[in-house]
């Protein structure tokens, strides 16, 4: 089935520009932008806003997948409340595999903007944060230019087409770090405190950024909004193809013809994706797994790659939507080689503040080391196991580490024979097919 | 000392937040990006200038992975390790660049020109094996070029 939708079937990019440049102000209000906004602020109560993306049924594109409209309903303060509230949009994207948010900002800019003032407005914030990663000095480039002309043009800053709603939008660029990520660690760095987790509770949408009331979503989130203000709840929903509502700008990379992103209806198949949009596998490999979701999801095997994408369907095999972000892994490619790579990762990036995770990641990062190089014992995979049952949520100060595990304990499920097979040979049995640069 | 130029560059940031010390990251990219590093007494002086305590800033400054606390070459470049870039082949693309500057990774070249430092996913994983010359980004990187790579960074 090749694409046949029209712009208004992908409201997150169905406008966006063939030459990749951004879409500029004018085009993007010449295509309805900041009408939704017009819309919230002049016609709608915020509870009403916050009404709509309930019923929408859009969940967190972030990773964890929480539902929108109950997190702002929680920000909810009632009339007495005088203080502060803040909104935050999460551009950090530093999971391995994840790019999707870097296509949005440098793509369609004031689409972020508009969504990040209705919903500074739906929770009654008159601040808003986008938190940049370092390396995306691109994007960091194209926001900072546009909340310049969206503020110049009457769109963000006082009184927003003549109502009493204020907004003004701030953005900070990080210094790289993945735990900046992390909802918690992320308002740390932003009161310029060190970048580690906060304790649950209090939630942040009661005693968040500098103890006020403060909602967190991820920029695909925020950048689902406007066309639901737009075009209703329903729309949203029949957008899908399953029962979980909209659209999901899925990517794939890894050894494919064409790594890429793309929109499509939740419940698209992962082996649609792989097959009509990033055009199969590059000649002389075949698939073998795919994480689905980003570095912290379960593998999903070759023979279940008609899953649809989305949260149900990939719990059902296994595995999460994560971020929706594909990593194929190819025959060639070593299973343990990958995983010992992202536990590198997580080992790395681990914060530090909880023993088993600075700990046992690293002590897991040694061991598939080991393993993959011929020098583990059949022990070793044991213990591999071992952490896999104690590095559990709750278990840990925050979901990092957890969400290390879920590759690695798919991966053991999956391709022990690879496991055992670098134990008895004392060696990496694909080296010689290996990986091939260029 | 802080420079005139930093200083009020600095300041500007103090209106964003609701506390002094929160410029902390924006204060050290902004010395960064004036010096290239930042060192011992340019920490010390911010820290003063925000009016927090050295070890707390040096405790952020060492836990941020692009803040550079040891000088750099007049160009930074970045290899991407992570798990889509190690699939088409960054370790071989980290080698070839060991072997033709002559660094691991870490060092500096003798003349000062590139300093070699691995990176996390730098999110474009669409351009495996991808890196990362002074904030632009190059993928996919094949080895035929290279060298027309390095030559745009003099
Ligand atoms: C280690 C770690 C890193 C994370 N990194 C990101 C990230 O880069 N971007 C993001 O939106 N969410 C990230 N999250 C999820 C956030 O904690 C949070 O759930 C999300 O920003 C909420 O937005 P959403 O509900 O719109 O998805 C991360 C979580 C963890 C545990
Ligand atoms: S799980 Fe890891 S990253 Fe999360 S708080 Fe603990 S040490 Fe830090
Ligand atoms: S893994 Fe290298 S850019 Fe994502």
């Amino acid at each position: 089935m090749m694409d046949k939708s029209t712009p208004a079937d992908k409201p997150l990019t169905g406008h966006l520009r063939a030459d990749g440049r951004p879409l500029g102000l004018g085009e993007y209000v010449k295509n309805g932008g900041y009408g939704a906004l017009r819309k919230a602020v002049t016609s709608m109560a915020s509870a009403e806003v916050t009404d709509v993306v309930t019923q929408s049924r859009l969940a967190g594109r972030g990773g964890a997948g929480f539902p929108t409209g109950r997190k702002w309903g929680f920000a909810a303060t009632g009339p007495d409340y005088a203080g502060a509230k803040y909104l935050v949009a999460n551009g950090d994207e530093m999971e391995p595999g994840a790019f999707k948010d870097r296509v949005l900002m440098e793509g369609n800019p004031h689409l972020l903007l508009e969504g990040m003032a209705i919903a500074a407005y739906a929770v009654g914030a008159a601040t808003a944060y986008l938190f940049i990663r370092a390396e995306y000095r691109k994007s960091d480039q194209i926001m900072r230019r546009a909340i310049a002309e969206a503020r110049e043009a009457g769109y963000l800053g006082k009184r927003i087409f003549g109502s009493g709603f204020d907004v003004e939008i701030i953005p900070h660029s990080s210094a790289g770090r993945y735990i900046c990520g992390e909802g918690s660690a992320l308002l740390n760095a932003l009161e310029g405190e060190r970048p580690i987790p906060r304790h649950k509770p209090p939630h942040q949408t009661s005693a968040g950024l500098w103890s006020k009331p403060t909602v967190v979503n991820n920029v695909e989130t925020l950048c689902c909004v406007p066309a639901i203000i737009t075009n209703g709840a329903h729309w949203f929903i029949d957008l899908a193809r399953s029962g979980e509502g909209g659209t999901k700008l899925y990517t794939v990379s890894g050894r494919v013809n064409r790594p890429g992103a793309w929109e499509l209806p939740l419940g698209t198949s992962i082996r649609e994706l792989l097959e009509e949009y990033a055009g199969g596998m590059r000649t002389g490999l075949h698939v073998t797994a795919v994480l689905p979701g980003g570095g912290s999801t379960g593998f999903v095997l070759e023979k279940d790659l008609d899953t649809p994408m989305d949260e149900a369907s990939l719990r059902q095999v296994g595995s999460r939507l994560g971020t929706g972000t594909i990593i194929v892994l190819d025959d060639q490619t070593c299973p343990v080689g990958m995983l010992h790579n992202l536990e590198q990762f997580y080992a790395q990036e681990s914060c530090g503040w909880c023993t088993p995770c600075w700990q046992g990641l690293h002590w897991v990062r040694e061991l598939l080391g080991d393993i993959e190089g011929g020098r583990g014992t059949m022990a070793d995979i044991g213990l591999l196991q071992w952490h896999v049952d104690l590095i559990k949520p709750e278990h840990t100060f925050c979901d990092l580490a957890p969400g290390a595990m879920q590759p690695l304990e798919s991966g053991l499920r999956h391709f022990y024979s690879d496991f055992v097979a670098h134990v008895r040979e004392h060696d990496c049995p694909r080296r010689a097919a290996g990986r091939r640069w260029g | 000392m802080l420079t005139d130029a930093e200083r009020l560059r600095i300041e500007e940031t103090f209106a964003l937040y609701e506390s002094r010390s929160a410029s902390a990251v924006d204060g050290l990219l902004i010395i960064q990006q004036s010096r290239g590093w930042v060192s011992d007494e340019a920490l010390a002086d911010l820290a003063q200038f925000l009016a927090v305590s050295t070890h707390s800033l040096e405790s952020l400054a060492s836990f941020y992975s692009m803040i550079f606390r040891h000088p750099v070459g007049r160009h930074v470049i970045m290899v991407c390790e992570s798990v889509c870039c190690w699939i088409a082949g960054s370790a071989e693309l980290t080698a070839y660049l060991n072997d033709r500057l002559s660094v691991g990774l870490g060092e500096t070249t003798a003349d000062g020109r590139f300093t070699l430092l691995p990176v996390v996913c730098l999110g474009a994983c669409d351009r495996a094996p991808a890196m990362m010359v002074d904030g632009r980004l190059h993928g996919p990187v094949v080895a035929a070029d290279i060298d027309s790579i390095l030559s745009q960074y003099p």
